[in-house]
């Protein structure tokens, strides 16, 4: 019970207190612990130069899968399903996970990587069975809507965004916005609707989830000429807001500016999600403390056995018997290892997939662009608050170039007060892709701690007194840019032809990096091994 | 020409003998009155604020002393500082009473300093004088005006400032007249004293701070946590989860959580009498109960009224709460020892998470969460936490849900009803008059139907099967409405409840 005795400060908040409190305030000069973490770059480079000592030892096995992010993990799991037993994983890093990866502290677990996935929609069948499985849809209502675990839906509130000194509700910049503004917004999200209801003359929808299963009609495909910002223009979308809006969008989802991604990849952001659920919004997400961590622990446990991690696959070549060799090298005991199996499903980066397969070395690296991307995991003595709105899963600035911060505490039950955990992300697209990776690389944990911290100040001066930790992750190729052609390019078809006993699996094969893509690559992938291993 | 001038500086000094005598007692009053007013305890708070205040200024008499050089800027320079403190001295104890522990340091410490420096000043200016008049002079001039200056505070406190102005405005005010007079003084005596400019800079810098206090007033009550409760608080702490606060007036005891009223001593029976006894009266068996909340252990008092009680189970969030019901001697009154039954298990931890971890099954269950007011709280009234209470449910039991005021937020009230029947519960909502709160709701809510027999104990003050039965009526305005069912990814309740009550309280 309670009822507002005190009835004008019921609504005032506490952030009114902190807002006073910030004023005084002072920039800390103190050195903030932590460390820069992340794919290991001595390992990356080892691959990239080469001189791997020859293997003295040999294994026989069914298949080998190389790489343990999403498309290698889904790869193993659907290998077992089809009763193919007889595999591995190796894995670089030593653990699986890739960009999916994620980390836990006294405080709480968090993402490095992947953070969410978006409600599927019906053509994402594979993902939606995996849900299912996972408990993650519990059933379904009269009308066959999904009901989702309520858990797993992002708590509300789940967006706000820092504009004009204040939080508003909302990833849509309204504070300030002009009615020429407001009526943009309306027509954009009427035309995003059409597309979301659209379909191309061969019946399929003109932009889904997977892309492949997307609609061929150049009505839809011709879209990949063309950059975002030129769609924009052509469509006569004039409003600053709403452009910066479309282009947070492209950063958020893509790694590349509006400028960089395809008018198809920017349509898609907004128009291939049109999965339903009984019991939410169908804009709402999927998202857990530890983000798709929580996926990839599902999807490794069960094969936990067959995982070998730290071991870093540096060739892979067609065996004379017609099955395949995979060399690889492992750190711990510094020795190679010749692997000779009937198949091999390669779930790595397309740039480095062309390093391992001689098959590949010959020929002309696609020119694929991958943007670099830094991460930062900030604990917190406290949760941030900040003037107006109340806290949200994902807070965003409109005046910055980052893409604001994920709260990792955001789904916890518990009613949060004391320390919390903060994702911070920025997709480093302002230059061309190999510059800002440099300049990503050159840069101290101390230079991250300051620009991370200079960002975050923007909204929470009180950031310098709370911050006990940051923890930074540089992810120099952290995804595939979807410029324009290369998703309806033949380029790209080719690249997921399977050489051979040699498959492909990996996101960059959509050319969009989430989670639906690299799961169903890596499931197909193995089915089709499957499929092809099994005694006639 | 320099006999006026003397004249007037003769004046302008006894005038400011006035001028401090009444600001120091208006202090000294203020310091008293926010002391009682947000400690309780008026003696107490009374006399030790000016047994405190005269020994320091006994200090301040004895460290003049020291002052050997520019009495005079001395002088001046302490008429500007207890403007400036005395001045801000009840913003600052009101803003900073819900911030920190050891509210009694501070108090205790303004006080000193103030009445220290207020014992400085009539020295300082005897010394000043004494060249410009004869002894006895002196002396009477002086203490004339030094008791007329503290008849005239002690009758325009009580009458004028508390009820027109309020303690701060009135603390900003008198701030203001003593930085006048100390500006004057400079003015008047620019010649004489050394360093004039710099002294008529600090006085207008400190009075520019003091008038925009006085400007700013309401904003500061309105920060401040003192000025908002009406009686004596006896206890007040923070704990990392609310702020807990204690008040008595009379024989009535209220607890405020975060500034929201937990209950009146007065009437908090009603409450308590329906929260627990139409539901657990109903039930077929009655061995197992928890309590989710309710750390006040006044819903266990009621409970432990049925003899096949076994065992209840306390979970509430805060230790603080839990502790202080089980050993403040007036609370543990209240409660009737409740907390400290051997029947009484109590557990601090998050109610959700407990929940979530338990395989074992209850009988009757009551949640006595706050109102939904933040997302926060707003979680334990979702339908994946029902879903959790539902769980640890024995198949014939019942669990009560205490659902805000179906009077002021009635949708937010039928949202609560909506969301545990989407939750696989037979609702049956019912509404109680509390005087201290208004009409308040409740939703009884069970798996299955429950038994129409009420099976009340003996010795209950509100309820009576006849009472009991109009309970469940609800008059059309607070009937049913249809509401969104409310998830933890959607908050409708809180979005709601936000909404029905800012437009009753404004
Ligand atoms: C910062 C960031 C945020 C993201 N956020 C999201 C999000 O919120 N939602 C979403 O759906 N997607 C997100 N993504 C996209 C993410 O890439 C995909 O969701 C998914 O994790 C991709 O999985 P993958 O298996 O295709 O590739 P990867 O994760 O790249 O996996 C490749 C694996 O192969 C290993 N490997 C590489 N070379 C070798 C070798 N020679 N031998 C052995 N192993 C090797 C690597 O270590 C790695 O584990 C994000 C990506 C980044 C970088």
């Amino acid at each position: 019970m309670n009822l507002p005795g005190i009835t004008r400060r019921r609504f005032l908040g506490v952030a009114t207190g902190a807002a006073l409190l910030a004023g005084c305030s002072r920039r800390t000069t103190r050195v903030i612990p932590g460390e820069i973490v992340g794919p290991s770059r001595e390992r990356g480079h080892r691959l990239r130069d080469g001189g791997f000592p020859a293997a003295n030892t040999m294994e026989r096995q069914g298949v080998v899968i190389v790489g343990g992010g999403i498309a290698g993990l889904a790869a193993a799991r659907q290998l077992r399903k089809s009763g193919q037993e007889d595999f591995v994983l190796l894995e670089l890093e030593d653990h699986t996970g890739g960009n999916s990866s994620h980390g836990a502290n006294a405080v709480s677990a968090f993402p490095w990587g992947a953070h969410y996935v978006s409600l599927p929609p019906n053509d994402a069948r594979e993902v939606i069975e995996l849900y299912e499985e996972l408990g993650l849809i519990t059933g379904r209502d009269a009308a066959g809507r999904a009901i989702y675990d309520e858990t797993a839906l992002v708590a509300d509130p789940a967006e706000r965004l820092w504009v004009l000194g204040r939080w508003q509700e909302g990833l849509i910049p309204k504070v300030g916005a002009s009615d020429a503004d407001l009526r943009e917004y309306t027509a954009f999200t009427a035309k995003m609707a059409e597309f979301k209801a659209a379909r191309g003359r061969d019946g399929r929808r003109a932009f889904t989830i997977p892309v492949d299963r997307s609609s061929q009609d150049d009505a839809f495909t011709a879209l990949d000429r063309m950059t975002m910002t030129q769609w924009l223009d052509a469509q006569g979308y004039r409003s600053e807001r709403l452009r910066w809006y479309v282009d947070y969008a492209c950063r958020d989802d893509f790694g590349g500016t509006r400028d960089q991604v395809s008018a198809w990849a920017g349509l898609h952001y907004f128009a291939a999600r049109d999965g339903v659920a009984s019991n939410a919004e169908n804009d709402v997400v999927l998202t857990w403390p530890e983000g798709n961590g929580w996926l990839e622990k599902r999807l490794r446990e069960p094969n936990a056995d067959r995982i070998r991690a730290g071991l870093v696959a540096w060739n892979i070549e067609p065996a004379p018997d017609g099955g395949v060799r995979i060399d690889a090298f492992d750190f711990r005991r510094a020795q190679s290892i010749r692997f000779e199996a009937r198949a091999a499903i390669v779930c790595v980066p397309r740039f480095v997939a062309h390093r391992l397969c001689a098959a590949l070395r010959g020929r002309p690296a696609e020119p694929l662009e991958y943007g670099p991307w830094v991460v930062a995991n900030l604990t917190l003595g406290e949760r941030p608050g900040g003037r107006g709105f109340a806290p949200a899963w994902d807070n965003v600035f409109f005046d910055s170039r980052s893409l604001g911060y994920v709260n990792a505490s955001h789904q916890r039950l518990d009613r949060e007060v004391g320390p919390a955990v903060i994702t911070w992300y920025s997709a480093l697209c302002d230059g061309p892709a190999a510059a800002e990776r440099a300049k990503a690389f050159d840069r101290t944990h101390a230079d991250w701690c300051d620009l991370v911290l200079a960002d975050l100040r923007r909204a929470h001066r009180e950031i310098d007194e709370t911050v006990r930790k940051i923890d930074v992750c540089v992810w120099g190729h952290g995804m595939i840019r979807p410029v324009p052609g290369l998703i309806s390019g033949e380029a790209r078809r080719r690249m997921a032809q399977p050489i051979g006993p040699i498959h492909f699996a990996h996101s960059d094969l959509s050319g969009l990096s989430i989670f639906e893509e690299a799961y169903t690559r890596g499931l197909l992938a193995a089915s089709d091994v499957a499929e092809q291993l099994r005694p006639a | 020409m320099s006999t006026m001038s003397d004249r007037s500086t003769r004046l302008l000094l006894l005038a400011s003998v006035f001028a401090i005598a009444t600001c120091g007692l208006i202090y000294e009053l203020i310091a008293g009155t926010l002391a009682s007013y947000l400690l309780g305890d008026s003696v107490t708070q009374f006399s030790t604020v000016i047994g405190v205040y005269l020994f320091a200024m006994g200090i301040g008499s004895w460290l003049s002393k020291y002052v050997e050089r520019n009495v005079l800027g001395t002088f001046i320079q302490t008429e500007l500082f207890i403007g400036l403190i005395g001045g801000s001295s009840a913003a600052v104890l009101f803003l900073l009473f819900a911030q920190i522990n050891s509210f009694r340091v501070l108090l205790y410490a303004l006080v000193l300093i103030i009445g220290a420096l207020v014992g400085l000043e009539i020295p300082l200016l005897l010394r000043i004088l004494k060249d410009r008049l004869a002894f006895k002079d002196l002396v009477s001039k002086v203490f004339t005006f030094d008791y007329i200056g503290a008849l005239l505070a002690s009758l325009l406190f009580p009458l004028v400032l508390v009820p027109h102005l309020g303690l701060v405005r009135a603390g900003f005010l008198f701030g203001i007249l003593n930085v006048l007079v100390g500006l004057v003084t400079v003015w008047l005596l620019r010649e004489q004293v050394p360093w004039a400019r710099g002294h008529a800079g600090t006085g207008f810098v400190i009075l520019a701070v003091l008038l925009t206090g006085f400007a700013q007033s309401d904003r500061i009550m309105t920060w401040s946590e003192g000025a908002t409760y009406s009686d004596p608080v006896i206890h007040a702490r923070s704990s990392p989860y609310q702020r807990i606060i204690l008040t008595r007036a009379g024989n009535d005891l209220r607890l405020y959580l975060n500034g929201n009223l937990q209950f009146s001593q007065r009437d908090e029976y009603r409450y308590h009498e329906a929260l627990v006894h139409p539901g657990l009266a109903r039930v077929p068996r009655r061995e197992r109960v928890l309590v989710l909340g309710g750390g006040d252990g006044l819903a266990v008092r009621e409970i432990l009224k049925y003899p096949d009680v076994r065992e209840v189970t306390l979970v509430d969030l805060d230790a603080q709460i839990t502790n202080l019901f089980s050993t403040q001697e007036l609370l543990v009154e209240l409660n009737e020892g409740a907390l400290r039954s051997p029947k009484v298990k109590v557990i601090n931890q998050d109610a959700f998470i407990w929940l979530k971890q338990q395989t074992e099954k209850f009988d009757f269950i009551i949640a006595d969460f706050p109102d939904p007011s933040n997302f926060s709280v707003g979680k334990l009234y979702t339908t994946a936490f029902y879903r959790e209470v539902r769980r640890v449910l024995h198949p014939d039991g019942a669990v009560v849900i205490q659902s805000t005021s179906p009077y002021v937020a009635r949708r937010s009230f039928w949202c609560v009803v909506h969301t545990l029947d989407a939750s696989g519960f037979v609702t049956e909502p019912y509404h109680v008059y509390v005087p201290s709160f208004g009409e308040w709701g409740f939703v009884l809510a069970a798996p299955q139907s429950l038994a129409p027999v009420a099976d009340l104990p003996p010795g209950l003050r509100f309820l009576t099967p006849e009472t009991l039965a109009g309970l469940f009526r609800f008059p059309p305005d607070m009937g049913d409405v249809p509401t969104e069912v409310n998830r933890l990814n959607n908050q409708a309740l809180v979005r709601m409840f936000e909404e029905e009550w800012k437009q009753y309280v404004h």
